[in-house]
């Protein structure tokens, strides 16, 4: 027979918290957070209580005052008397410019240096390693004011275009002006153009967002998703019968002449820049600034770039070439339809840091002049305000939203990539 | 219970906190040295001579307190400030004394909770162009790239000058004097806008200076003076009565050379021996030794002295006195008494 006795029924106790491992560190982690918490209160209310002794409470009242200072690259309507806030918004916005292009371009350099530091032909791959330990171990910074350099000091001034005999011309059928103030190339222009719609009155954030653009948008993304559909019908007919259908000059043609339709329903013509007093005027003007900061940034995280997507085609390993190989299937191929799509779930999550990395790289714009939110918000509003704290604390929160979202939208890509295991 | 015990240890650290950085003077004499803030280089303002040693018109202000507090001008140390950068140096305690060409504005003065305590140059902003541009004018500057300092009241003149003529420019921001003179010096901007001396300063480091004109409009007032933090008006009366012994000693004519021959012998001039120190107690009413302003001015000089070597006509500045003259010569500079 056997008698069960409860395990004896022990009281909590104070101690226990000390010397029971169940609750030990449960106890240090409670402490250590507090501490830290106090810690952290300190230092906030240290920072409020020494900013009010100095009488600037913070307080963000100064962002509806007039700037009072001009930025020069402004993509929505600006002039020095709007606010503060609107000039951040402007800043925003360039800064969102060079870190959208620069992103696009440091991937496409970056995945072709990356291919080709693989190559089997010793000097390309010798001068593509070269390429990528000179940008990766220099300072970006430095790269920045280099491209700066080397436009401002390389190209003709505008007054070299003037005159009879003139040192400098314009390129390409007289239609681009490349000058040490930045590069004028011929803007889109709509002689029966739909005008464009306001969005948020008279706000800070108001936009006139281009109809003729959106118009082109959206048919430009219809005749995509039907030429999709096209190939999707070729892919099941080569499925069921093995012969597949040539469609090329069928989604050549769903493409472009319908936004060839619309481009000429809408009076397409372009403008060209022409010297006009000091300057050019007309047409696209990317300023020096853009241009040095752009190419500096691009080139600078293509050279991470090309390491994450050497290493990530490295990672696949040999035996599938081989079997590609064996299939008969040709190089280009193998690496198009079997190494890279298993290499993209090993290259996606570095590369958005590097995303992440190059927009705040983009910080360092004010170096060369180039008004992003750091130059506004950061730089001029700052200064003219003397509010440090508020205009410090609001960058960061901008930069942190910027970071977060797009690290949130690779995310969602990255899962589609992922490797699908069954 | 608890929260009551947090939010008053939270008040203790606060209070302590706010108790700590007045009393600059006591500050620096512990420190032994005045941390003066600077340009970054504007050659007859401010810049190092070949040796590395800081010269020019502002950094013999530095110099003249220096001597004031501590007897010793050599006992600075300078700290290169940038536009943007010069006024957070001040109120975070990097700096003592802002004496950095730095425009007195009613803003700066009460919202950035600054303390100016005096013009040591009365200045307006110019812009140079290149002669090649054959522009005699500022008005004619319509659609001009123009460099501009950015962080600066210059920038705020520009707009409100191009706006108030209804003209159109480009703004090019840069961050410092030099990075201004390389863009404009390669033409990626038309004309160089900022005070009318620093345009002259930075003119005569150039090749060829006479290739390049200073435009006869000057768009603004730019009374340039040092500055002290908010918050310490005793620190604040000694920069104030520095400079002014400066000021008046040019007035009375005591001058580098005959100093100290005047303090020692005693003069006629009641106000002379009270600026000496020879009569009265205003070096002890200020906290400071007797002799304070013989020491300030024979660092380097009265405001006369000091102007002629670094930034006077005989330099590769070559400014003229224009409004910086004594008032008994036309021009506005006037020390209150010394009494």
């Amino acid at each position: 027979m056997t008698t069960y006795t409860d395990p004896p029924k022990e009281s909590f106790r104070l101690s226990m918290l000390l010397y029971d491992t169940r609750y030990r560190s449960m106890t240090i982690q409670i402490i250590a957070l507090m501490g830290f918490m106090l810690l952290a209160a300190w230092l906030i209310n240290n920072t409020i209580q020494n900013l009010a002794a100095l009488g600037k409470p913070i307080q963000f009242g100064f962002f509806t005052d007039a700037a009072g200072y001009d930025i020069n690259q402004h993509l929505l309507e600006y002039d020095n008397q709007d606010t503060h806030l609107r000039a951040s918004f402007i800043g925003l916005i360039n800064t969102l410019i060079v870190a959208a292009m620069g992103c696009v371009t440091a991937t496409i350099i970056g995945v072709m240096v990356g291919v080709l530091r693989l190559s089997r032909n010793w000097l390309v791959a010798k001068i593509m390693t070269v390429y990528v330990e000179m940008f990766r171990n220099i300072p970006v910074l430095l790269w920045i004011v280099l491209s700066m350099a080397i436009l401002i000091e390389s190209l003709p001034m505008p007054s070299a275009f003037r005159g009879e005999d003139p040192a400098a011309t314009m390129k390409i059928f007289d239609s681009v002006a490349l000058t040490n103030r930045g590069f004028y190339v011929p803007e889109p222009l709509f002689s029966r153009s739909l005008g464009d719609i306001h969005l948020f009155g008279q706000s800070s954030l108001r936009m006139d967002v281009s109809l003729d653009f959106l118009a082109f948008l959206i048919v430009l993304g219809l005749s995509i998703f039907a030429a999709r559909k096209v190939t999707a019908r070729a892919e099941a007919i080569q499925n069921a019968t093995g012969v597949r259908p040539t469609t090329w000059y069928i989604n050549l043609g769903i493409i472009v002449i319908p936004t060839m339709i619309l481009l000429i329903a809408l009076g397409f013509h372009l403008g060209y820049p022409e010297l006009k007093g000091f300057n050019f005027s007309g047409g696209i003007y990317m300023r020096n600034s853009l241009i040095a900061l752009w190419l500096a940034l691009s080139l600078y995280t293509a050279a991470f770039i090309a390491e994450i997507v050497r290493g990530g085609i490295l990672a696949i390993s040999h035996g599938q070439t081989e079997a590609a190989a064996a299939l008969g299937l040709r190089q280009g191929r193998i690496m198009r339809l079997v190494v890279l799509p298993q290499a993209l779930r090993v290259i996606v999550p570095p590369l958005i840091s590097q995303y992440l990395n190059l927009t705040k790289n983009s910080s360092l714009a004010i170096a060369v002049g180039y008004f992003d939110i750091t130059g506004t918000l950061g730089g001029v509003t700052m200064n003219q305000t003397g509010r440090e704290m508020e205009c410090m604390l609001f960058l960061m929160l901008i930069y942190l939203i910027i970071s977060l979202l797009i690290s949130g939208v690779m995310n969602l890509y990255n899962n589609r990539v992922k490797l699908v295991e069954r | 219970m608890k929260k009551t015990v947090f939010l008053g240890a939270l008040t203790v650290a606060g209070l302590t906190a706010g108790v700590a950085g007045a009393a600059t003077l006591d500050d620096i004499k512990a420190r032994g040295k005045l941390n003066c803030g600077v340009t970054t280089g504007l050659v007859g303002f401010a810049a190092p001579d070949a040796n590395g040693e800081w010269q020019g018109f502002d950094v013999a202000v530095c110099r003249a307190v220096a001597a004031a507090v501590l007897g010793d001008a050599s006992a600075v140390e300078f700290v290169p400030t940038t536009g943007k950068t010069r006024f957070t140096a001040l109120s975070s305690g990097e700096i003592d004394l802002l004496a950095r060409n730095t425009t007195w504005t009613l803003s700066r003065d009460v919202d950035l909770k600054n303390e100016f305590i005096g013009v040591n140059y009365y200045d307006g902003q110019g812009f140079m162009v290149s002669k090649s541009l054959g522009v005699s004018s500022a008005k004619e500057l319509n659609g001009a790239t123009v460099c501009i300092q950015t962080g600066t009241t210059t920038e705020l003149n520009l707009a409100d000058f191009f706006r108030a003529n209804d003209m159109e420019y480009e703004p090019v921001p840069i961050e410092t004097n030099a990075e201004g003179q390389q863009q404009y010096l390669a033409g990626a901007c038309d004309t160089y806008t900022t005070d009318a001396s620093g345009l002259a300063a930075t003119r005569a480091t150039f090749e060829n200076p006479t290739e390049h004109v200073i435009l006869p409009e000057i768009i603004s007032k730019e009374p340039l003076g040092p500055l002290v933090r908010h918050g310490d008006q005793e620190w604040g009366d000694i920069v104030r009565w520095t400079l002014n012994a400066l000021i008046a000693a040019e007035e009375f004519g005591i001058t580098s050379a005959n100093i100290q021959d005047m303090a020692s012998n005693g003069t006629d001039s009641p106000e002379v021996n009270r600026i000496l120190g020879t009569e009265g107690n205003l070096g002890e009413m200020l906290g400071l030794e007797a002799d304070w302003a013989v020491k300030a001015i024979s660092a380097g000089g009265n405001y006369g002295e000091l102007f002629e070597k670094h930034i006077g006509e005989n330099t590769p500045v070559g400014l003229a006195r224009g409004l910086n003259a004594q008032w008994k010569d036309g021009g506005l500079l006037y020390s209150p008494p010394f009494r």
